[in-house]
């Protein structure tokens, strides 16, 4: 096994996943879908997490959550080793953490109020006096931007696709969690609603305190809420750095690729020609050494043979790559 | 516009009869693209936007009623009869829908779907129909084509799809190309690619061309002229260039302040559009955008704005309470 990698250490983090694996069978073969990624977050913080579909930004989510065990490597959260929790004492660990998916209204049971999916895991957690719960539940509601009166009795297909995520921003805010894992939560919604909420994810973390694993492949929309920003491509983390920087001056050339293939809303900004080149491998057999050197216009005999560290590039900014753009060559 | 039209849409409406009663998805649109032009159609979910495009195909579903003109070099599709229709599209005018999986036959191999349009609309024999089929494959970036035909559409990834179906549709040298979402199901880094293809052979082929999407970003720097749609209307119209700098529609400016913008700063408010698109089924007597109008006053409310002549030419937009003009948003 590799040593943990050196990261943006911070002293107390909510989070730290050390070298984590997570591998799926299939037929004979093996998806690699996340291969020794080691990252911290900090309490507070935002952390981005971009990659194009199959990079194994979603499978990284839920090996967090433990909703699928790692192969091997560790998810400590709050000081505590989820990978070693099973049964009641991780069910215990998970009301800290919640999930929002990218498809509202596919999480939402279609047969139950609102009401009831809301207060659903205040039952689980054990909260026994229904009046308690009603408010707990018209709290949230009221939080979200959703009228509890209008809205608790009635059905999950009453209601548009930025309302079926307001309710399952509520219904991962009623346990008072402190960390929350959005994996793509506006990437289903139409751009006016989006920005809705973005701002009500920006406005919740405040309020309730929140730390965020926010995993979109939206480059702009994880700019606009993240502290850091964490890049993987095909299993592994090609860059970690701080939001504004990273987006400046990329150090990894897979992150200025996706940069540059951003379409801008701006007529005066030509569209980069071709900037990119193939499409990624795939992850059951994964190039060797840097797997993004199948792609990548700097690669050489170095990048087929070894497997690049993250290593510091800049303050705070770290890369995975043998010919960085910027930093010590 | 330069030179006469290519196509023309003139008052088209589309009623759609559902258990909620009449939804009128497209309400009387007047537009026009010249040969060898591009045109970007953007909107939201709901807008319209689809519908407007199988309006012009003459592919809308069964129930749906359809009023008006749409003029294709020199005859109306509306009043042409099945034969002919199916003669014209594939031949002259092909589409490439979003989802490339839903589109190519799954049962069919690639080389089957190619030269079977190929010999229907060319008459062509079998071989110089295998012999274009390479050519076309090899000229939309697919490597080893002569391979590929063998294979079926789930041997190849999304990317891979969406050019196979750009191939069809550019098989017969169409006049006009109408490419749904072409990449909304892509990753960013295939989405510039598919994007540079379709403008690469647009501009090769001299074929006009009409992009819709909700992206502003695509049509930016890719499109001749831009015409944005909301609750089924057109509500503004531009040179794009103009569109983007002297906007007078609010619903313009509201869509592009909503983006998350790549070079604005981490955790900035987004200037969300509050509420959400009317019910199609509930027209409003006003302005459709009036109730999520930060300029609306009374007269917006009541009566319906016309599309009407700005100060630039080929710029019209429907609006009591325009943006001032030579204001960059």
């Amino acid at each position: 096994m590799m040593q943990p990698v050196s990261q943006p250490a911070s002293a107390d983090p909510l989070l730290r996943v050390e070298n984590l694996v997570v591998e799926y069978p299939l037929g004979n073969k093996t998806v690699h879908a996340v291969s020794s990624v080691s990252l911290d977050i900090a309490r507070g913080e935002t952390l981005g997490l971009v990659g194009e579909s199959g990079c194994g930004k979603s499978t990284l989510g839920r090996a967090v959550m433990q909703l699928r065990r790692p192969v091997s490597g560790k998810v400590l959260f709050d000081g505590q080793d989820l990978t070693a929790m099973q049964g009641d004492t991780l069910r215990r660990m998970r009301r800290r953490v919640q999930l929002i998916f990218q498809d509202p209204i596919a999480s939402l049971n279609p047969r139950r109020r609102i009401g009831d999916i809301i207060a659903e895991p205040l039952v689980i957690s054990g909260v026994k006096d229904a009046k308690k719960r009603e408010q707990l539940v018209h709290d949230v509601l009221g939080a979200v931007g959703l009228d509890p009166q209008l809205v608790t009795g009635r059905l999950p297909h009453e209601f548009s696709g930025g309302q079926c995520q307001r309710i399952c921003i509520a219904r991962a805010l009623v346990l008072n969690p402190e960390f929350i894992i959005c994996d793509e939560p506006v990437s289903a919604l139409d751009v006016s609603i989006r920005a809705q909420i973005l701002n009500l994810l920006e406005e919740m973390k405040a309020r309730y305190g929140l730390t965020l694993l926010f995993i979109a492949h939206d480059l702009a929309v994880v700019k606009a809420v993240s502290d850091r920003v964490a890049v993987m491509y095909l299993g592994r983390l090609c860059e970690v750095g701080p939001s504004e920087q990273l987006f400046a001056q990329p150090a990894h050339p897979y992150t200025a690729l996706l940069i540059e293939a951003i379409p801008v809303p701006d007529p005066d900004v030509r569209p980069a020609e071709s900037v990119a080149v193939g499409e990624p491998p795939s992850p059951i057999a994964p190039p060797s050494g840097c797997r993004f050197r199948t792609r990548c216009p700097r690669a050489d005999q170095r990048c087929r043979d070894e497997v690049p560290e993250l290593r510091e590039v800049a303050p705070a900014q770290f890369a995975a790559c043998h010919h960085p753009l910027i930093g010590p060559a | 516009m330069t030179g006469p039209a290519l196509l023309s849409v003139e008052g088209v409406a589309v009623d759609l009869p559902t258990p909620r009663g009449n939804l009128r998805a497209v309400d009387h649109v007047d537009l026009s693209i010249g040969a060898g032009r591009t045109l970007g159609i953007v909107g939201e979910s709901g807008c319209g936007k689809t519908m407007l495009s199988r309006a012009i195909l003459q592919l809308l579903p069964k129930k749906a009623k359809l009023t008006g003109r749409v003029m294709f070099d020199g005859q109306d599709l509306v009043r042409l009869d099945r034969e002919r229709l199916r003669k014209l599209r594939g031949r002259s005018l092909a589409v490439v829908f979003q989802d490339p999986m839903t589109s190519l036959n799954p049962v069919l191999t690639i080389g089957t779907q190619l030269i079977e349009t190929l010999q229907e609309h060319l008459e062509l024999d079998s071989v110089a129909a295998k012999m274009r089929s390479i050519e076309l494959l090899a000229a939309v970036g697919i490597p080893a084509p002569e391979q590929r035909l063998m294979q079926y559409p789930h041997q190849l990834s999304g990317g891979m799809r969406q050019r196979v179906a750009i191939a069809i549709a550019l098989s017969c040298e169409p006049q006009l190309l109408i490419a749904d979402e072409p990449t909304t199901a892509l990753d960013v880094t295939i989405q510039a690619q598919i994007l540079d293809l379709l403008a690469r052979e647009q501009r090769r082929r001299h074929m006009a061309m009409i992009i819709i999407t909700h992206d502003l970003g695509v049509v930016a720097g890719r499109t001749d002229e831009v015409a944005v749609m909301y609750a089924g209307r057109v509500v503004e119209r531009a040179p794009t260039p103009d569109l983007f700098k002297r906007m007078r529609m609010p619903y313009t400016e509201a869509l592009l302040a909503a983006i998350p913008k790549i070079d604005a700063k981490p955790h900035t408010p987004l200037p969300a559009i509050s509420g959400r698109p009317p019910d199609p089924t509930r027209p409003l007597r006003g302005c459709s955008f009036s109730p999520r109008c930060k300029y609306a006053w009374a007269q917006c409310l009541i009566e319906k704005p016309g599309l009407e002549d700005a100060d630039s030419p080929g710029h019209q937009y429907a609006c009591f309470r325009p943006l001032a003009a030579g204001v960059p948003a």
